[in-house]
């Protein structure tokens, strides 16, 4: 199965009800997984005329109380970004998938990670965050699916799933659950627009126009925000006990970052990884829990398909406590196990 | 034992899917195995290619910079992955469309498109390069291919997993090249 099947497999068996699209490489398998299976499980599936109607009717779709997710690459994410901040002003849960492919602009359908800025920075306008999942399997791909639902609902939050298209292009065996397609899953939502016979009216807006009310909503907001931040950093670490560097990475990048730490250490070069799962809330813990264990001795080494995105947030995470480097490429170019390596050596 | 691979050729001779019947049949095994295909702007007598890589334990990168094998089913593909072998490894060559010229490197080659012609069907070259492939290294049991074929094809399509084990056995009853 296809890193874009699974991701689309495990949206269907997590609940999601609505998905709307538009087609774009390199996640084509996604939207078309869905336009066959989202029916035959009597859930509704539309391809959009754009980006930008895609991602409103997950807006309506979500506002009506069903579980619902979009997806796209890169250009078309840019142009989902005002839909997402309205969702993000409006507190309804969705969830956005982007494969990442190589930019500015067009670009080209290479993999690439140039959008961790904009996926962990808001990227629309408005001061609002989008808690930001990546996963590095077609595997994690698939399992993830079900937490991405679950956090939207949870924190009724947008949820990116943030992968590229070296991710959604491979295939690698999945494990299933025996079960088939399970029915939607049963979350209250007692903000929902679901017809307010016999109940109080609810309201879904983004828009507060008296003096006092927005900064109030925007408090509520960050306080949100705070929670998120203490209660769900994930994260895999390898190796960063005894570790003298500690090479950084995410999603695909991780996995070559993990050969890479296999072939140091038979070297005897003492390597360990920290790969973020949650990009948004960074998960700052693992950082400061290899300082504790490594009495601050390490090195880390972030390494990117961007030209230094993530690197800022691990300078952050060790707070000039450590040596941070930095390794990238982008436009397509995927840092090799071979450079990583001599990058490494480059530093101890 | 891990093992890397990478499948090239022309669009329609098939590349994607001899990958896939090779990754399909590590799945079988309970190996690791990744298949990455080459998913540009490919069309039907423009270039492809696939990576596929198996292993006996988790596999890092499934993109492959130095390959343990090349299977080459045309000249363009010979040109631009020949660099690309191992020191060690082995290149199969589709001598029909490919005539390589390297005397440093670990060559075989045989006339799969020709050969496929005589069986009957063009399109089985696939298969008899992946038969001869899996003579030369025993990446995984030619049962496993001939099962995962059967689950492959359409169904009502016997005559199809027929020609294709008949192409796989051909390949695999091919002496050393």
């Amino acid at each position: 199965m296809s890193g874009n099947e699974a991701i689309a497999e495990g949206a269907i068996r997590a609940g999601c009800c609505f998905y709307a699209g538009y087609p774009i490489t390199p996640q084509n398998e996604l939207i078309g997984y869905m336009s066959v299976h989202m029916p035959e499980n009597k859930r509704i599936f539309i391809q959009a005329e754009s980006e930008i109607a895609a991602i409103n009717m997950v807006f309506g779709a979500s506002a009506a109380g069903s579980r619902a997710m979009t997806s796209s690459s890169s250009p078309g994410i840019s142009l989902k970004q005002e839909g997402i901040s309205y969702i993000a002003g409006a507190q309804l849960p969705a969830v956005i998938v982007n494969i990442m492919r190589a930019g500015p602009g067009l670009g080209n359908i290479w993999p690439a990670q140039s959008d961790y800025f904009q996926a962990t920075r808001g990227g629309g306008n408005g001061e609002y965050r989008c808690i930001v999942l990546a996963p590095s399997s077609v595997q994690e791909s698939f399992d993830m699916m079900f937490s991405a639902f679950n956090l939207a609902d949870k924190y009724r939050n947008p949820v990116i799933v943030l992968g590229d298209g070296m991710l959604g292009q491979m295939m690698e065996p999945v494990w299933l659950p025996v079960a088939g397609c399970r029915l939607p899953v049963a979350v209250k939502k007692p903000w929902a627009l679901t017809g307010c016979k016999e109940r109080e009216q609810n309201i879904v807006k983004s828009f507060y126009m008296h003096e006092g009310d927005l900064e109030k909503f925007n408090l509520l907001l960050q306080k949100k925000y705070a929670q998120i931040m203490d209660s769900e950093q994930r994260y895999e670490e390898i190796d960063t006990k005894d570790a003298k560097i500690i090479l950084v990475a995410y999603g695909s990048m991780a996995r070559i970052a993990k050969s890479a730490v296999k072939s140091l250490r038979a070297k005897g070069i003492k390597t360990g990884l920290i790969r973020p799962i949650t990009l948004w809330p960074f998960p700052v813990k693992a950082f400061q829990q290899a300082n504790r264990q490594t009495g601050e001795q390490a090195n880390y080494l972030s390494i990117e398909m961007s030209y230094g995105q993530m690197v800022e947030d691990v300078r952050l995470a060790v707070c000039g406590k450590a040596r941070v480097e930095f390794l990238g490429r982008s436009g397509g170019g995927v840092p090799t196990e071979e450079e990583i390596i001599k990058k490494v050596n480059s530093i101890k | 034992m891990t093992e890397k691979i990478i499948i090239a050729g022309s669009g329609g001779q098939g590349i994607m899917l001899l990958g896939k019947v090779l990754a399909e049949s590590a799945m079988e095994e309970g190996k690791f195995v990744t298949w990455l295909p080459a998913y540009g702007a490919e069309v039907r007598g423009g270039t492809a290619h696939c990576m596929v890589v198996i292993s006996d334990d988790e596999i890092g990168s499934p993109y492959i910079d130095r390959a343990d094998t090349l299977i080459i089913m045309n000249k363009p593909s010979l040109n631009r992955f020949s660099p690309r072998l191992n020191k060690g490894g082995i290149m199969i060559v589709n001598s029909s469309l490919a005539d390589p010229k390297e005397s440093s490197l670990n060559i075989k080659k045989y006339p799969f498109t020709d050969m496929a012609i005589k069986l009957g069907n063009i399109k089985v070259a696939n298969m008899i390069a992946l038969g001869f492939y899996l003579n030369n290294r025993k990446t995984v049991k030619v049962k496993s291919v001939l099962k995962v074929m059967e689950k492959m094809a359409t169904e009502g399509r016997e005559d199809l997993i027929k020609i294709n084990q008949e192409a796989l056995d051909a390949g695999v009853k091919l002496k050393d090249g």
